[in-house]
């Protein structure tokens, strides 16, 4: 196995009293796609800043592609590309002009800029908008060019922070599909997202992350598998009777958690679980059974749930 | 079809139903309430602006000038001089501040006058109220600024106190002028245009010095500007020297205002509700 | 070695190489960046440069003079043309009103309105050096104000000595900079426009303007006025100003005296500017 791109042992950050990250251990391999999942303010921002080698760490130590962020900030950043959670385009300068000026500080010269341009305009389906002025993209277009401009230098790893948040659908879609083209030519990915669909799209492997620290870490399927049931149920009872009816089904199925406005019953087989529900003479308004997904595991792991 | 070109259908193209809905005050009243929370440094400097101008000017510089002798042969101060000018001067800089900046926010930014076009209020409304708005703020300087003249004992005559009346009229000018004027720019460049023709109408207009200094056809050039106009109409009004000549500059403010709420209105009902 | 090893170095070697240019040059990528977006506004930049220097010589220099009673600025043989008194104070003062709107919005601008200057951080770029940049860029712009002003100020022979618009120049960015530097650290460390810029402004720069013997000498001013001369680069860069353009006389210890103030103005205002952005972009 090569030897890893980013490690961290015993990483902690602290803001004057806040600690905003509280000792996190973690391993980034070559190739690989890795997520931190976690709701607002769980650290994850934070700690891909000090990757990203612009916040100094307060203690533990970091390493990444073997070199300290502390003393080697610009080499380490001439390495990455990175993908802010709020774009910071230039709204000065036209839609190719903010890909070149952006390899300029990188020092590579500009008709290499000017052909990886024109390259990474057809990558994030931008051609046509060459010309264009930002103030005139749409936010999915503004988010292409955004890591289309973190390409330009040939990043050995792509970070990305909350890469799909405030989009639509469809955008947050073709987004998904130009990330994984950069999977499958051998860029390291690591993202931060606070959707489970987007983890379990993109990422090889995930921690999951609160209050600065790590609560799990393992592959979407295998922290499903380790910190959840097979299948789900959502009952919903109207939600003057969920916590009643809760009580009543108590015993039923792996685990139960209450909601406010549903009951969740993880059990194995979720059909059975919904027979037994009815043979309790209970009738929920609506029942629904699914399989189990990160956001359970984060339930379970902390107690809460990731959008609040 | 929108309720506003509804009604303008029924009443015909142009009816004044349309145009004004007697609301200007709702208008005034956002921009009251908007101004408490800006900032008040910004609010106040409008005040000290022209009074450090005077002491830098009037007293310090004066005393390398001495007396300037009017046309009528009288000789005054050189504070006295320059002071009604500077009002002048700072009426003009507040109306266009509020008419141009201001407004050229709204449009583009803030996307105030959409919201504003979208309720029952005509865009005579908008465009009285927002004016209504600069000319508070101006009457207000205005009366502080000739308080320190009082005091300074820059007032020569009683007539002095008809000066407030005056920045209103020669402030609504300014301001409806400004807001037609920003309703046809589209970006910052633009704007800054409005600087360059506003630092040579205060270099020039009789502000500093009479305009006899100049060769004839330069006269003539300032006296079409409006600034000129301005402050010789106040300056006969703290002197005491009202002529022929302050009833036509009376006359120039009131055209000036009269082309500027129509142009404005026009461009605010094509730009908003065509 | 293993496979591992050769995989590793392979990377940190790469990034070894890949910020020897940023490290080396990274000021100037800044700086470059910088005048692009200033041609957004290159015609203002330009009238307003050749512009005011012209309104500002004709209006008080020829208008106002024509007006004065008594001479108002004196070199070693006797009274000077107006004009040729206030023409240094009046450069200065443009260099400064570049500053004005550079080092204020356009530095809110990069951290907040446009976030441009984060975009640099996550480059190779260090943050001393987008401080370093931005200066370098703005010196080109006032560079060019001072230059176009000078050359007015020649062609209307408001200088007593010829040689000295070679100078002039060179004092207008000194005093630019002494003004601007502190400036500048003031405007990173601010997260929020909240009407500081336009206090600045109007509560610093006019006043300054206006009581820095800007117009006449500061001895005209009431004593207890006369410190606002003293702290104000306006003031400092005039006097030597004028003492290069028309001798105006002044001993070698004045001299020191003026340089001194304008170049710890602007050295200390340095220091903190780069502490500042440090501070931010890496904290």
């Amino acid at each position: 196995m090569p030897a890893p791109v980013i490690t961290a042992t015993g990483l902690t950050k602290h803001y004057g009293d806040l600690v905003a990250v509280a000792g996190i251990d973690l391993e980034v391999a070559p190739g690989e796609s890795f997520g931190l999942l976690g709701p607002n303010g769980a650290g994850k921002s934070t700690t891909m800043r000090m990757i990203g080698a612009v916040s100094t760490r307060t203690g533990g130590d970091l390493q990444v592609l073997g070199l300290d962020p502390d003393t080697h900030g610009p080499e380490i950043r001439s390495q990455l590309g990175v993908v802010p959670q709020e774009d910071n385009l230039d709204t000065e300068l036209r839609v190719r002009d903010n890909l070149i000026v952006y390899g300029r500080y990188f020092g590579i010269p500009r008709a290499v800029c000017a052909r990886r341009a024109d390259e990474l305009l057809a990558f994030a389906q931008l051609e046509d908008k060459a010309r264009s002025k930002v103030d005139d993209l749409s936010g999915g277009m503004k988010r292409r060019l955004t890591i289309a401009r973190a390409l330009v230098n040939e990043p050995r790893v792509l970070m990305l922070d909350e890469p799909t948040t405030g989009l639509d659908p469809q955008a947050r879609h073709v987004l998904w599909d130009r990330l994984f083209r950069l999977k499958e030519r051998g860029t390291t990915l690591v993202l931060t997202t606070h959707y489970m669909d987007e983890a379990e799209q993109l990422c090889d492997r995930l921690v999951v992350v609160d209050q600065g620290r790590i609560m799990a870490e393992g592959s979407p399927a295998q922290l499903i598998r380790e910190h959840s049931s097979r299948e789900v149920v959502e009952l919903r009872f109207g939600s003057q009777r969920n916590q009643a009816a809760a009580e009543r089904i108590a015993g039923l199925g792996d685990r139960i958690e209450t909601l406010p406005d549903r009951v969740l019953v993880y059990a194995a087989d979720g059909e059975a679980v919904v027979e037994q529900v009815s043979r309790l003479g209970l009738h929920p308004t609506t029942s629904l059974v699914r399989r189990s997904s990160l956001e359970d595991v984060f339930l379970r792991l902390t107690g809460r749930s990731l959008i609040e | 079809m929108s309720a506003p070109t509804l009604t303008a259908a029924v009443t015909g193209a142009g009816g004044v139903r349309a145009l004004y809905r007697g609301n200007a005050r709702a208008v005034l009243g956002r921009g009251l309430l908007a101004a408490r929370s800006s900032t008040w440094v910004v609010v106040v400097s409008g005040f000290f602006e022209p009074v450090f101008f005077l002491l830098a000017m009037g007293v310090g510089l004066g005393t390398y000038i001495g007396d300037v002798t009017l046309p009528s042969g009288r000789a005054i101060a050189y504070a006295a001089y320059i002071a009604p000018a500077l009002l002048a001067v700072s009426a003009m800089n507040g109306a266009v501040y509020d008419s141009t900046w201001n407004v050229f926010f709204k449009m583009h930014f803030g996307k105030l006058y959409q919201a504003m076009m979208a309720t029952s209020l005509g865009p005579l409304d908008v465009a009285l109220g927002e004016i209504g708005y600069a000319l508070l703020r101006g009457v207000v300087y205005a009366t502080g600024f000739l308080t320190v003249m009082q005091v300074m004992g820059l007032n020569l005559s009683w007539t002095a106190v008809l000066t407030l009346p005056a920045v209103l009229l020669i402030a609504f000018g300014f301001a409806s002028l400004g807001m037609a004027i920003t309703s046809y720019m589209s970006t910052f460049q633009q704007m800054d245009w409005i600087q360059f023709v506003l630092l040579p109408m205060f270099l020039f207009s009789a502000t500093f010095f009479p305009l006899t200094v100049y060769p004839e056809p330069i006269q003539w050039l300032i006296q079409a500007l409006p600034l000129w106009h301005a402050v010789e109409l106040i300056r006969g009004l703290t002197t005491g020297e009202l002529t022929g000549g302050t009833a036509g500059h009376v006359a120039y403010y009131l055209a000036m205002a009269a082309v500027g709420v129509v142009v404005t209105t026009r461009r605010l009902r094509s730009l908003f509700l065509d | 070695m293993s496979v591992e090893q050769t995989t590793r170095d392979d990377a940190t070697l790469a990034a070894l190489a890949g910020a020897v240019r940023p490290r080396r040059f990274g000021a100037l990528y800044v700086a470059e960046h910088q005048l692009r977006a200033m041609r957004a506004y290159g015609w203002t930049i330009v009238i307003g440069g050749l512009g005011q220097p012209l309104l500002y010589l004709l209006g008080l220099g020829l208008g106002l003079a024509s007006f004065l009673d008594a001479p108002v600025g004196f070199g070693p043989d006797g009274p000077v043309p107006y004009v040729t008194f206030v023409a240094p104070a009046l450069l200065v003062t443009a260099t400064i009103s570049v500053t004005t709107e550079e080092f204020t919005y356009t530095v809110m601008s990069g951290f907040k309105w446009r976030r441009v200057f984060w975009g640099m951080n996550a480059s190779p770029l260090a943050p001393g050096q987008v401080a370093t940049g931005l200066v370098l860029a703005v010196a080109v712009r006032m560079a060019f104000v001072a230059v176009a002003y000078t050359a007015l100020i020649a062609a209307f022979g408001a200088v007593g000595h010829l040689w000295s618009v070679a100078v002039l120049p060179l004092l207008g960015l000194l005093g630019g900079m002494a003004f601007g530097l502190p400036l500048l650290a003031y405007s990173a460390g601010l997260r929020d426009d909240a009407g500081q810029f336009a206090a600045v402004q109007r509560f610093v720069f006019t006043p300054m303007f206006l009581f820095s013997g800007t117009f006449y000498p500061l001895a005209t001013l009431p004593t207890w006025l006369h410190w606002i001369g003293w702290v104000s680069p306006l003031w400092h860069a005039s006097e030597l100003g004028r003492a290069v353009s028309y001798a105006q006389p002044m001993s070698g210890a004045t001299v020191a005296v003026h340089l001194g103030v304008l170049v710890a103005l602007a050295a200390g205002g340095w220091v903190l500017a780069r502490r500042v952005f440090v501070g931010r972009m890496h904290g």
